[in-house]
């Protein structure tokens, strides 16, 4: 089952590399990764999309923790969260088409963010079904370049307080 | 006033209590081995290769419990010596390395002698510092030390510069040191423990499986305690060794592939299993999915990856071993009513029958070749006294010093367990010698091991660190023969090690003292003689070459099911018997399939 972890670090050289290691070494599987810093700049997040059953899931959690860099690590499926990617999709555009990009762009309330006589470039962001939704409209037009961003999570403010998983309470 | 680098790293190990390090110069190294030249507080232990350096370190670490602390160039001493590092992090060594490194301006110009050295030693090191500023070292060193001897032990790494090593900085050394990422739990969950006493103390076939996690946290009181006021055997792992006394009556001695029968016999029928500081390691389990098929499962653990890692687990309690042994011990005085002795009698009387059935045997014929086993049976019985610390390569002879040898305290074994290092029984050995210069450490070696680590022979002569290494000498990769003749037809693919080299001259062309023993009669002359002298000694004792490992659980196999003795038509081959030949012997006698 697909699993959206999410993970503060250390904002320094050579944590990605530690958490990516961990995940090649161990043969657990990374659909996507995004990181940037938080609001204290000494620490990054991480949303790390990945896929397993239980007992994998928990090792992850678990060896995340593990991982002196590592602050705090929440599954975000354990509680309700929600959850973006970014797409900057460049389609080739003839006269005829040029249109037909722009009424798609605005179904789906993307952007045209960079226009040349030839291509348009837009921006979408939403879930990953909106995206692959725009991709399969814009494919027919002639997609040139595409890039994602992975996914972002967050998760729900709850109406009780949410289990998550630091450091501190990772005792079973 | 502001030092040098290498001034504050001499300074941070003088305030660590470093009183030994294993050591190898380089070009980058130079200014802190210069500074090392300069004092007589810490012993500068120059060895002849770095791998020997880590493991002397891991050898010092596992006899004293402290950090051991090594020291390499950039570069090659830094490939050298990841060998140790990883046998150090899968057997939870604490040990602090720290390797030099080319100018912080050179990093990355692929200058001479330039290696990742934080890349290489990423996965096989429990941390690992790069100190770009001389400001940050003091803290780096002491953030080392403290994250290789807290929670679950492991090597660390702290890559040195060698401008940082140059550069002047004042020196404090910090008092305390806090890192937010790092909280080791030591406390168990009390909830957790209650339950667990309520299921001990309700069991009628219980064992108590404990692993290294017993020896590092001290847990050895608390576990004699716990398992004689509820009289469960104990099931050791080959990690384990010595931290429960060898020869107590509720002693099980080793589990697992070349476990005893009744130990693994337990393990398999019992209906409760209390792991204490284990991995449930493949070694230990045989096919997981058929390990202990009938039991509940406790697992007491300080790192909590390692619980439902490869077993599904009742009652996890994450802590320190020590701490949640006797927290249980309370736990079980408020629950146990009702004798647990009687409890138990049948349990017992059914180990008791595993026991006769199948004990550890070999038959050692007076007149004919020296049986390994007899070896080491001999060995234990002649320097038992002497409560000496004992130290193996990785093979056969690993095996039957772990089943043979039974050591009565914690710290006295040095194996090597996880990563099974080849060559790591000597220079361990050594480590350990130089720790405690008065005691006796022995080492088991195999006549293939020992070879990856000869050239410390020089170290220990010039050191005068006088360990005692007895080759167990089949001419073969025994354990690699073995499974050959079980599993591959007999069919020795480079298993064969021919005559070479002659152990005795070897041992004479670095000074140090050679013996053998080809009889059975000459043996305990010979482990006398060696004992006695206080030199290193080799004493090379050439046995029967056939000769295998028994009980032995195949790879995948599952626990109760062990091969106790050779198939009917190894056993031809077997009871013939070939001791080992001897160089310089006719090589017409060497059998070879």
């Amino acid at each position: 089952m697909e699993h959206i972890i999410s993970v503060t670090v250390e904002n320094k050289f050579g944590v990605l590399s530690r958490v990516a290691g961990l995940f090649s070494g161990r043969g657990f599987n990374i659909e996507s990764l995004s990181v940037a810093p938080t609001l204290d700049p000494s620490m990054s997040m991480m949303t790390i999309v990945t896929t397993g059953d239980d007992r994998i899931i928990e090792q992850i959690v678990k060896q995340l923790n593990k991982l002196i860099d590592v602050i705090k690590v929440v599954d975000l499926n354990e509680n309700e969260f929600v959850e973006r990617e970014t797409a900057l999709i460049k389609v080739h555009t003839k006269p005829e088409d040029r249109a037909e990009a722009l009424r798609i762009t605005d179904i789906f309330r993307a952007n045209v963010i960079d226009s040349t006589p030839g291509t348009y470039t837009i921006e979408v962001t939403g879930s990953v079904g909106k995206i692959e939704a725009i991709i399969n409209l814009l494919q027919p037009l002639g997609i040139k370049e595409l890039i994602r961003t992975g996914r972002v999570a967050i998760a729900r403010e709850p109406i009780r307080p949410a289990v998550t998983q630091s450091k501190r309470g990772a005792k079973e | 006033m502001k030092l040098t680098g290498a001034e504050i790293f001499l300074e941070s190990l003088r305030k660590e209590g470093v009183r030994t390090i294993f050591a190898l110069p380089g070009g980058v190294v130079l200014k802190i081995f210069d500074i090392l030249h300069q004092q007589k507080d810490i012993q500068v232990i120059l060895t002849r290769h770095e791998q020997g350096a880590g493991h002397m370190a891991e050898g010092y670490a596992k006899a004293t419990g402290k950090a051991g602390v090594a020291l390499v160039t950039s570069g090659p001493g830094m490939t050298n010596v990841i060998t140790a590092l990883a046998d150090a992090y899968m057997d939870s060594v604490p040990l602090v390395c720290f390797s030099g490194q080319v100018p912080t301006s050179l990093i990355g110009n692929d200058a001479f002698q330039e290696a990742d050295n934080i890349g290489l030693s990423r996965p096989c090191t429990k941390y690992n510092f790069l100190v770009k500023d001389v400001n940050d070292l003091a803290m780096t060193i002491k953030e080392a030390f403290y994250v290789a001897t807290t929670g679950r032990p492991g090597p660390v790494l702290v890559d040195i510069p060698k401008d940082v090593s140059m550069n002047k900085a004042d020196f404090k050394y910090p008092a305390s040191v806090s890192i937010r990422g790092y909280n080791p739990t030591y406390e168990g969950n009390k909830w957790q423990i209650k339950q667990a006493a309520e299921l001990i103390a309700k069991a009628k076939k219980p064992v108590l499986y404990v692993g290294g996690g017993v020896i590092f946290s001290g847990a050895s009181a608390e576990l004699i305690e716990l398992a004689e006021m509820t009289n469960i055997p104990v099931d050791m792992t080959l990690m384990a060794l010595g931290g429960f006394p060898g020869e107590h009556p509720l002693s099980m001695g080793m589990m697992g592939m070349h476990g005893t029968y009744w130990a693994n016999m337990a393990v398999h029928y019992s209906d409760l299993v209390v792991a204490v500081g284990a991995r449930f390691d493949d070694r230990v389990t045989g096919k997981v999915s058929e390990f202990c098929p009938h039991a509940k499962v406790i697992h007491i653990d300080i790192d909590p990856t390692s619980i439902r890692k490869n077993v599904n687990v009742d009652i996890p309690i994450v802590g320190d071993c020590k701490i949640v042994l006797r927290e249980l011990i309370q736990a079980l005085r408020a629950t146990v009513n009702g004798d647990q002795k009687e409890l138990r009698k049948p349990w017992w009387d059914q180990i008791n029958d595993w026991k006769r059935a199948h004990p550890l045997a070999y038959e050692q014929d007076p007149g004919g070749p020296i049986k390994p086993q007899h070896v080491i049976k001999r060995l234990y019985e002649l320097t038992k006294d002497r409560d000496p610390i004992v130290s193996t390569d990785v093979g056969q002879h690993q095996m039957w010093t772990a089943q043979y040898f039974k050591l009565a305290q914690p710290n006295r074994w040095l194996t090597s367990g996880g990563l099974g290092t080849m060559g790591f029984g000597f220079p361990a050995a050594m480590g350990a010698q130089a720790a405690f210069p008065d005691r006796l450490v022995l080492c088991v070696a195999g006549d293939g091991s020992v070879q990856m680590n000869t050239q410390e022979l020089a170290t220990a002569v010039v050191n005068k660190l006088p360990v005692k290494v007895i080759v167990i000498n089949n001419r073969y990769h025994g354990m690699v023969r073995q499974w050959q003749d079980l599993f591959y037809e007999g069919r020795y693919a480079s298993s064969y090690l021919d005559v070479y080299p002659d152990f005795v001259k070897l041992a004479e062309a670095y000074g140090a003292v050679g013996l053998r023993a080809t009889k059975v009669s000459e043996l305990d002359g010979a482990i006398t003689e060696a004992i006695a002298i206080n030199k290193p000694v080799f004493l090379d004792v050439p046995v029967d070459q056939y000769e295998n490992c028994y009980p032995m659980i195949p790879a995948g196999g599952c626990n109760h099911e062990m091969i106790l003795a050779d198939p009917p038509e190894l056993k031809k081959k077997q009871k013939a018997g070939a001791p080992a030949p001897v160089a310089g012997e006719d090589k017409d006698t060497i059998l070879t399939a």
